[in-house]
């Protein structure tokens, strides 16, 4: 069985936590070492998450949810135990735990079922969302603009980067069916206030729905606090594998929702005339789930509870302002979002250079950053760029990364002028 | 010479650098040095697809010889796009059709530069190829 490690806390410090990330020591493009600031689009992953996956491979491998062999029976008590621990770790209940492939998937699901469930009632209804919403989260509600007759209205940017509150008071009104808007934008990095939205939801009636892909690693999270009827992140952000994700939905929500998909364990029986659904959240898990994603994802969730949170957030805010101020000390620089608090992710564009000039001399020199659209191409138009560069931090990054980046921005920048 | 010669010979020009800020140095001065692009060209049926960053691509024959000019937002792509043409410009569509398609690895453009970039030098190439084929067609 697969250790129940003991959870004890340890003072914070990034440098050694380090060691317990292989891939932060090696080097690129031959022996340069890497700075790895990509943070945003995916964490890089612990021993205890790597171990953990190859542990339930070598020991308990086996279909979940099937059958009653002993290592079957074991599989499925550890992906149970996930989903648990995933719950614990959001304030939620194990039964409105839902694992998915990714944040992408979450909101698929949700704008699918739920589009479904609420059927001919949607038309002539409205669907809020933000103008600062990655694609994920404007994709599917469009799809289910095209599907229901509904329309979509979006809540404005201000210029300084934050939402414009105002606006959304007077876009969710009593016509609004549901409010999907990003926790923390992985473009901008700005903190939304999700509680104030997801009551102006409730106030309207509507169901409400965080995209909290961003901000699950972040800041301590508890879903019940934020009072939303829905919550998604994906694992690869927090230390955990790829390919799995979280979909909190709130119990009777949940229970009234349709499936997603059909198929193997989403059922209690079948026959060629008729089918009857299995309760959620196993409704929504049709064939054989990502176990090893699921176990892997505990595994990076206990790991992480085992730092001090309130440290690991003061360490990443004090880099993030540190980040900040480097970057604005660099001629013609124009930040996104320029009046927020950056959640650990920074945009920019520098006056004379573009993105992806500065992205490929960054990565000779070992610097990993994004550089494109962000999947936010309506924020790009908002602020009339067509691509930025974003360098994202995590709790392993040092100030001896953000040293590194700041010599070799301040190179590439001499080279492209 | 022949465009299997100045590859070869820009082979040797790129080996020569020592380290990867004089490359692109030499990138970005080629890029700086391209003739201006006529504007009037600046128009999504000229973008090549399939790159990062916005690249335009515009040719004409004169006298069997095919003439190209390229613009780009970004000064490394608008480099490599530069040395592409140095290769192809006043060359018949034929001898442009001929010329070796794994171009962009022997110059070691893939060892140098990330996979995504050779993919976008590559897109660059096909699309100078299809002017190519296009002239040849309407000559036959």
């Amino acid at each position: 069985m697969i250790n129940t490690q003991t959870i004890v806390r340890e003072p914070f410090n990034a440098q050694s936590l380090r060691a317990q990330f292989p891939i932060l020591s090696r080097t690129v493009h031959g022996s340069v070492p890497l700075v790895y600031l990509d943070n945003a689009a995916t964490s890089q992953k612990p021993l205890a998450v790597i171990n953990a996956i190859a542990e339930y491979y070598k020991h308990s491998n086996a279909n979940v949810h099937r059958g009653g062999h002993a290592v079957g029976a074991e599989a499925t008590a550890l992906y149970e135990d996930a989903r648990s621990v995933v719950a614990g770790f959001i304030g939620a209940q194990q039964n409105e735990i839902v694992f998915t492939k990714g944040t992408t998937e979450g909101i698929n699901l949700v704008a699918s079922s739920w589009a479904t469930m609420m059927g001919s009632s949607l038309r002539g209804r409205s669907i809020v969302i933000t103008e600062m919403e990655h694609h994920a989260n404007i994709v599917p509600w469009q799809m289910v603009c095209e599907r229901t007759g509904a329309s979509l209205r979006v809540i404005r940017v201000n210029e300084d980067g934050t939402l414009d509150l105002e606006h959304a008071k007077t876009l969710i009104d009593e016509t609004v069916s549901f409010v999907s808007i990003v926790h923390v934008s992985n473009t901008l990095g700005v903190t939304n206030d999700v509680r104030v939205l997801c009551s102006m939801a409730r106030d309207a009636g509507a169901f409400s729905l965080v995209d909290g892909a961003q901000s699950i690693v972040h800041q301590p999270i508890n879903v019940k606090d934020i009072g939303c009827d829905f919550f998604v992140f994906s694992g690869h952000k927090l230390y955990a594998p790829t390919g799995i994700g979280v979909l909190y939905g709130r119990a009777d929500v949940l229970e009234k929702m349709p499936p997603y998909q059909g198929g193997g364990a989403m059922i209690t029986s079948v026959t060629f005339e008729h089918t009857s659904y299995n309760d959620a959240p196993i409704r929504f898990e049709a064939g054989t789930p990502n176990m090893e994603g699921a176990i892997g994802l505990a595994a990076a969730i206990r790991w992480f509870s085992t730092l001090d949170r309130s440290l690991v957030c003061e360490h990443e805010h004090a880099l993030s302002l540190r980040m900040i101020s480097d970057l604005k000390s660099i001629d013609g620089m124009r930040l996104l979002g320029p009046g927020v608090e950056h959640a650990g992710i920074a945009s920019f564009v520098i006056e004379g250079v573009h993105a992806q000039d500065l992205g490929i001399l960054l990565d000779e020199q070992g610097v990993a950053i994004r550089t494109g659209h962000h999947c936010t191409m309506p924020l790009m138009r908002r602020f009339g760029v067509t691509s930025t560069a974003r360098a994202s931090i995590a709790a392993y990054t040092t100030d001896q990364d953000l040293d590194a980046f700041s010599t070799a921005l301040l190179r590439t920048v001499r080279m492209l002028r | 010479m022949t465009i299997e010669q100045n590859i070869t010979k820009m082979q040797h020009e790129f080996d020569s650098f020592p380290d990867w800020e004089e490359r692109y140095a030499h990138i970005i001065a080629v890029g700086k040095g391209l003739a201006p692009y006529n504007e009037e060209y600046l128009k999504d049926e000229f973008k090549v697809k399939g790159c990062q960053s916005q690249v335009w691509l515009h040719s004409s024959i004169n006298g069997g010889r095919v003439r190209f000019e390229a613009e780009s937002d970004a000064l490394i792509v608008k480099g490599l796009v530069a040395l592409l043409l140095r290769l192809f410009n006043d060359r018949t569509p034929k001898e442009i059709l001929e010329a070796p398609v794994d171009l962009v690895s022997r110059l070691g453009f893939e060892q140098h530069l990330s996979q995504n970039r050779a993919n976008g030098l590559a897109s660059m190439l096909k699309q100078i190829k299809l002017y190519a084929l296009a002239y040849s067609m309407v000559k036959a």
